[in-house]
């Protein structure tokens, strides 16, 4: 047994002596590579000016602005995307996957294509689909659709009414276009629709297989004490697979954060895209895509928490 | 169904009458004007002016075949277009070899990794009177392929090693390899890959520098083998421990164990999951068009961005490309399902509380 405890701990000292080896390595040849080129490294230049500026930000935002602040408002364009997102997912995961469990076999067909014809297209292509209509086939600015009073939508995006400088003000058409009010971008609402309804299709599966996974005779036992169908599956079935369906929810919504990153292909500044542009503006892609990877982590480890304690409060409220 | 079922489940009560009703209207409303514009009034031929006549009251179909050469074979230059053609069968010959169910454990493993080597010396040429083409100008479906399948082989090896790797005794290795993999999964593939496009060239010496190609493939594998190590991982962890002792008693060495007993039961056991990756892998490629390399989604982009007279008909060329996906995904998943087919179930003890 001594003689398998000794060798274990020469196992792990090779191995650390080839990790750092493997760093050293690493570490000489990109020193190198950055001195050939001429490029320092460090986050100073997180404190100059970006140079670059903004297509939308919810943080005003100038070209003279620090690089870090352009950070900043990339990380906030994520969230202000992926939060209301994961709240729409929610709302159309929950009606589609009740869809798929529903009786009425209208119902279950239109929500099972829903979900088939979503999942088996990569979210870039939704993206892109959704980013088409929104600026080739919408009508002109001076031309917008006019649904509801006030709400405006066209090639330049959805024009909301919302509080400005003067107060509550509701969007008035002006010239080309329409002043007042707030104004979503086709980039920020192509995002938002694409993203919410890719992860919608996985949230209505989640629930759908946390239903179906609960024992069989939960629902018969259910029926036999004289619920109906519907009472079944309000009072009994559902709040057990809201239980099971948290985690596999939870890493759902982590997911659509991830996914917003996908933003770069359609030219909607958030986090991803901003350390892209600051990368070749500096060219300290060390630097900028360290933050990119700290970032997600720290929001991951935070997403990770909030479901832990959904989780205890869950299992608490039903007595366990 | 009989009718009187049928009928009861859709107007049974007032609820489901208004459900039943409100889809009947939907499809009433919907069908009819689809069927107009892609069948009805569509037209078929690669003619602009008739197309614009159109003015989108029917689809042009005529934009994909006009472009569809470049849609689905990019760049690569017309004259060795059967190369990637052949890359793309043989790589779709693998999985469906794979799938059959008849093969031995061996012979499935050879499936997925020899088509996706043998596709790059076939795509990259010179040899045999070929022309060389270098990687910027592969691209289109058997692009799409080549990640999906060289990724696929790379990351289920490394996978199932990093699985393994994280039952070892040895703390530092688990928590090296826990760290990697909790890191990968922490971040977007978009993330990832531009790690591959400005930080990957930084770590190799002058002269030995990949091309992005190359690159990219590093990424994704070792973005999917994170995934795939965490499904391996739980199935070797639900994996009944009698079977070893089991093993162990009929003398088979630890070694023998794993490669005979508990791997062939463990991937049949997580063969779904494994497959719900393989899915994800083949859609995730699409994102590579971000480092400008321009498979099935870039090439879309690429054959009409830069063309005025065909880019209204984008959502047509769209649809052709998403019929692509669709068709590559319920394959993947059918060839999952057939792969499992003979798996016996695997007896489970009685669920607690029941």
């Amino acid at each position: 047994m001594a003689g398998r405890r000794r060798s274990a701990w020469l196992a792990q000292a090779l191995i650390l002596a080839a990790v750092l080896a493997l760093a050293a390595l690493l570490a000489t040849t990109t020193a190198g590579h950055l001195q050939e080129r001429g490029i320092r490294s460090g986050f100073d230049f997180l404190l100059e000016p970006a140079g670059f500026a903004l297509g939308e930000s919810l943080l005003p935002f100038e070209p003279g602005d620090t690089t870090l602040r352009a950070f900043a408002a990339g990380l906030l364009n994520t969230l202000r995307v992926a939060l209301p997102a994961a709240a729409l997912a929610l709302l159309i995961g929950i009606a589609a996957g009740f869809g798929r469990l529903a009786e009425n076999p209208l119902l279950r067909g239109l929500a099972g294509a829903f979900v088939t014809g979503v999942r088996n297209l990569p979210l870039l292509l939704h993206l892109l689909a959704w980013y088409f209509i929104l600026t080739d086939l919408l009508p002109p600015g001076d031309a917008a659709f006019n649904p509801l009073p006030g709400v405006f939508l066209s090639k330049s995006g959805l024009a909301l009414p919302w509080w400005g400088e003067a107060g509550f003000e509701i969007p008035q058409p002006a010239g080309f276009g329409l002043e007042g009010g707030a104004n979503l971008t086709p980039e920020y609402l192509a995002l938002l629709v694409g993203l919410s309804v890719y992860s919608a299709a996985y949230i209505a599966e989640t629930l759908r297989g946390a239903v179906l996974a609960l024992p069989p005779g939960q629902r018969l036992s259910a029926l036999a004490l004289g619920m109906s169908a519907r009472q079944a599956f309000l009072l009994v079935l559902l709040p057990q697979a809201w239980r099971a369906a948290l985690p596999p929810v939870t890493s759902q919504i982590l997911n659509l954060l991830k996914n917003a990153s996908l933003a770069v292909a359609i030219g909607y500044p958030d986090l991803v895209s901003v350390a892209g542009t600051s990368l070749n503006q500096t060219g300290r892609a060390i630097e900028c895509l360290s933050i990119v990877v700290a970032v997600y982590l720290a929001l991951s480890l935070f997403a990770a928490a909030i479901s832990h304690r959904l989780e205890a409060r869950l299992f608490r409220e039903q007595g366990e | 169904m009989s009718f009187g079922s049928l009928r009861r489940t859709l107007f049974g009560d007032p609820l489901n009458t208004l459900l039943s009703l409100g889809v009947l209207a939907l499809l009433a409303w919907s069908l009819p004007a689809l069927l107009r514009w892609a069948v009805l009034e569509a037209q078929f031929a690669a003619d602009v002016g008739a197309c614009e006549a159109l003015d989108h009251r029917g689809a042009c179909w005529g934009v994909v075949a006009e472009k569809a050469r470049f849609i689905l074979l990019g760049r690569y230059p017309a004259e060795q277009a059967w190369c990637p053609v052949l890359a793309a069968l043989l790589i779709i010959g693998g999985w469906l070899g794979a799938a059959s169910g008849r093969l031995p454990g061996a012979a499935v493993a050879s499936c997925l990794l020899l088509p996706p080597l043998l596709a790059f010396p076939l795509l990259g040429g010179g040899f045999a009177g070929l022309e060389t083409v270098p990687t910027e100008l592969w691209g289109g479906l058997p692009l799409t392929l080549l990640l999906t399948g060289a990724g696929l082989a790379g990351a289920l090896p490394l996978g199932i090693a990093i699985a393994y790797g994280r039952r070892s005794s040895l703390h530092l290795l688990r928590a090296l390899l826990t760290a990697g993999v909790e890191l990968a999964r922490g971040i977007p593939l978009v993330a990832a890959l531009f790690m591959a496009s400005f930080l990957l060239p930084l770590f190799f010496p002058e002269g030995g520098g990949l091309d992005m190609l190359w690159r990219v493939l590093i990424a994704i594998v070792l973005f999917a083998a994170a995934y795939l190590s965490e499904i391996v991982r739980g199935g070797l962890q639900a994996f009944p421990a009698g079977q070893r002792d089991a093993a162990a008693a009929l003398g088979f060495s630890p070694w023998q164990t794993e490669r005979w007993i508990v791997l062939p039961q463990v991937l049949r056991q997580v063969a779904p999951s494994l497959a719900n990756s393989a899915i994800a892998l083949f859609k995730d490629t699409s994102l590579v068009t971000v480092v400008s390399l321009y498979e099935l989604t870039g090439s879309l982009g690429l054959a009409l961005a830069g063309d005025a007279q065909w880019r209204p008909f984008y959502l047509e060329a769209w649809l052709f490309i998403a019929a692509i996906y669709w068709i590559g995904c319920s394959l993947i998943a059918r060839l999952a399902q057939l792969a499992t087919r003979g798996a016996a179930p695997r007896p489970q003890a009685d669920p607690p509380g029941n």
